[in-house]
């Protein structure tokens, strides 16, 4: 056969990972998941937890620690969804480390990734995270107003990155910034001199503890500036990220309705047999399938090497519109229910906004 | 394993779709919008003695090492996406085995049916004056009388009803019985007893022949009917008999979707080269925010129409690999019918004048996309499928 054909089938592997996160999901992820929200911090097992599937480790050279496989963003797609089914804050809180590993192993050289990778190579949550976004309102990822000035061997960053998730707990940071015009990467040790490090108060995302870092007269020597930075891949895959993100959480959004609308009775019978009302539950479905869709295309066509920019930017255009739509539908299926605090929608409406917000920051 | 691009045999049977659709459709397509009635088209006539003698897509040798099969449901899409490309109403006009009646008797006749009506142009005829949506609600009545059935009763909507060679004709044996008694019978046209009444003049599709018929104690042979003549006697064996002629629509709503697909793409290709006329690049290079309102808009509509095709593809991926795909056939129909409309509506909008005038296709385009949105079910019916699928609700407890 010439070229492979239009196929929607997980391999074994991957539906073996697909169980197991789940099983994640339902016994620890979700139900944990208020609690942390509640008091704005990460919980720490459920960090490990998900560190503890490895995704960090799988491409990382075995020399250094890690697994040796070859990258797979169609992999951590479907990882970060099922996880988000249960929690978008600790998903993108504790793939972090992903991330970053994926900037290092894609656009680092072997010296760069000997250096900074082996501190990595951990079963349980080791920080790292890459800080892109920026705040203002009319950031551009391919203008970045955070600057990088380079002289004599060494490089001097100034600016603000926020949105950076447990940001007190990263070893390094992947840092976004510009000179002239060209924008480059760079590793900056958390304890750089010059980098302080704020908790900032979102709207959602409250237990994936997100941060600002202001920079001011960073220096780092020429030799950690990535050397492959490529901004598009970044950018591409990062949106993939969001899509999965998107996914999982409209997903679950969709199936905690259900039972809920089939159970609560207004008017003498249960408001599913309402067309208003099933007609909200049908379009959840039926944009979500066009979501995930178009977040695999993207993703295989990251995993098979062909150009996947379009793709993943259509892809997280869609999501994060629908997506919005979605949460906030699920609210309102819920009526008063689904704004108090005791059921999880209100919490998902204010996560998923953040798909519209966030930028380059889960590099599958 | 997870590919969503399509294979090489796809895309050639796109690219030769899509060589018929600029060559013979486009150059006709406003022509025959002015003409709107006529017999059928002479430039069709080659196109239905190409498509009589291309090979009916197999499928079952060239599956994947795992079994995976593209076959002719997949290849259906491809084909409808790029005629509709150039042009839904013509490609509706082919004289031939695409006719909306062939897809059922393919489904459920006997060899002798297909064998002696497979290959004519085979129209459908479902919808009544009372009986829209509610196909269950068909009033036309069909009565053994001897070796024959005699049919009486009216239908509207009939595409193709005025050129086709035979009609799928819907029809109930006792009203009492409700959806069981409901079957389907083929009727040829020029079988005595069969009127044309009218024929529509439409909003678009305008070449596409759309007939009201009367049936009056119209005869035909007994062999006649599709399935079984036999009314279940229990609640259980009814429902059965009527999913099984509903069935027929999984396979068919993706390709009814694939038309919105064409449209679309067609509408979003124009709004493209006018923009770059004007200096517009729209090259994904800007977050959509940081995008002109212009480009942000054709991102929209790029990925809504991508978001159809993908569901559609996979809709009759699911059929041409046997996996029961009822709610994806309504999902894809549902989001493609919506997306068609909405595509083609907003590409005459940004395009302000060029696009509201008849100087380039998009009106054109905005007049056919509406339609799909309606047959073959409307986008409410698609709901309540899905809806019922999902929630597990009856027909009685979700109407």
């Amino acid at each position: 056969m010439s070229t492979p054909l239009f196929d929607l089938t997980l391999t074994e592997e991957q539906r073996m990972t697909r169980e197991g996160m789940r099983k994640m999901v339902r016994d620890s992820l979700f139900p944990q998941s208020r609690a942390a929200d509640d008091a704005a911090k990460a919980n720490g097992e459920l960090l490990n937890s998900i560190a503890g599937f490895g995704l960090a480790l799988m491409p990382m050279p075995e020399a250094l620690g890690g697994v040796g496989m070859p990258r797979s963003p169609l992999s951590n797609a479907l990882a970060v969804e099922d996880l988000a089914e249960g929690d978008i804050s600790h998903t993108l809180a504790a793939l972090q480390p992903m991330a970053a590993v994926n900037a290092l192993v894609d656009f680092g050289s072997d010296e760069q990734q000997e250096r900074w990778l082996p501190a990595m190579a951990t079963e349980t949550f080791t920080g790292a995270a890459i800080a892109l976004t920026e705040p203002r309102a009319t950031f551009e990822p391919s203008s970045p107003a955070t600057t990088a000035q380079s002289a004599n061997g060494q490089v001097v960053l100034n600016g603000v990155k926020s949105l950076v998730p447990l940001a007190e707990q990263c070893e390094w940071f992947v840092m976004v910034a510009a000179e002239k015009g060209e924008v480059s990467a760079f590793i900056v040790p958390k304890d750089a001199a010059g980098l302080t490090i704020q908790a900032e108060a979102y709207m959602g995302l409250r237990s994936a503890e997100p941060a600002t870092l202001t920079l001011e007269s960073v220096t780092v020597p020429e030799a950690d500036r990535l050397a492959h930075f490529d901004l598009d891949r970044l950018l591409g895959l990062s949106r993939i990220g969001q899509c999965a993100l998107a996914v999982g959480c409209c997903q679950a959004v969709m199936e905690y309705a259900i039972p809920y609308v089939n159970e609560r009775k207004a008017f003498g019978e249960p408001i599913a047999w309402r067309q208003s009302v099933a007609f909200m539950v049908a379009n959840m479905a039926i944009e979500i399938e066009g979501m995930r869709l178009m977040m695999l295309r993207a993703a295989s066509r990251a995993e098979q090497g062909l150009d996947f920019h379009k793709e993943a930017y259509l892809a997280q255009l869609l999501c994060m519109e629908k997506a919005m739509e979605i949460g906030t539908n699920g609210i309102q299926l819920f009526g008063g229910a689904g704004f108090v605090r005791d059921y999880p929608l209100e919490m998902w409406y204010r996560n998923l906004r953040s798909i519209a917000v966030l930028h380059g920051s889960l590099m599958v | 394993m997870i590919n969503l691009e399509l294979p090489e045999k796809l895309t050639q049977t796109q690219k030769m779709a899509q060589q018929l659709a600029s060559g013979v459709f486009r150059p006709i397509a406003r022509k025959y919008d002015a003409i709107e009635h006529c017999d059928t088209p002479e430039e069709l006539k080659p196109v239905a003695q190409m498509m009589a003698a291309m090979p009916r897509a197999g499928g079952k040798k060239d599956g994947g090492s795992d079994g995976i099969k593209n076959g002719s449901n997949m290849m259906g899409i491809m084909g409808v996406e790029a005629m509709c490309w150039g042009d839904v109403g013509l490609m509706l006009s082919i004289p031939g085995a695409s006719g909306l009646g062939n897809a059922a008797i393919m489904a459920v006749g006997t060899p002798e049916q297909k064998e002696k009506y497979g290959k004519l142009y085979c129209a459908m005829a479902i919808t009544e004056p009372g009986a829209g949506s509610d196909s269950a609600a068909v009033a036309t009545t069909a009565v053994a009388d001897g070796d024959e059935w005699v049919l009486n009763g009216e239908k509207i909507y009939c595409t193709a009803g005025q050129r086709c060679d035979a009609i799928v004709v819907w029809a109930t044996l006792d009203k009492t019985l409700g959806k069981a008694a409901i079957k389907s019978f083929i009727v040829p046209r020029d079988n005595p007893g069969v009127q044309l009444v009218r024929v529509e003049d439409k909003m678009g599709l305008r070449v596409s022949d759309t007939a009201a018929l009367a049936f009056n104690n119209c005869r035909i042979p007994k062999d006649h009917i599709l399935g079984s003549a036999e009314v279940g006697d229990t609640e259980e064996a009814r429902k059965k008999a009527f999913g099984g002629v509903m069935q027929t629509f999984d396979n068919t709503r993706p390709q009814v979707a694939a038309m919105a697909l064409g449209v679309a793409r067609a509408a979003l290709e124009i709004t493209r080269e006018v923009f770059e006329k004007e200096g517009l690049e729209a090259d994904f290079s800007k977050l959509p925010y940081n995008s002109t309102a212009r480009e942000l808009e054709l991102y929209r509509l790029e990925a809504a129409l991508e978001a159809a095709r993908l569901m559609t593809l996979k809709a009759a991926w699911m059929a041409d690999n046997g996996q029961p795909n009822s709610r994806e056939a309504s999902m894809c129909k549902a989001k493609a019918g919506r997306m068609g409309n909405d595509v083609t509506l907003k590409c005459v909008a940004l395009c302000g004048e060029l696009g509201y005038s008849e100087r380039t296709l998009l009106e054109k385009l905005a007049r056919d996309s509406k339609i799909i949105d309606i047959f073959e079910g409307t986008q409410q019916i698609q709901q309540l499928i899905v809806a019922r699928h999902l929630l597990g609700l009856s027909s009685k407890e979700l109407k």
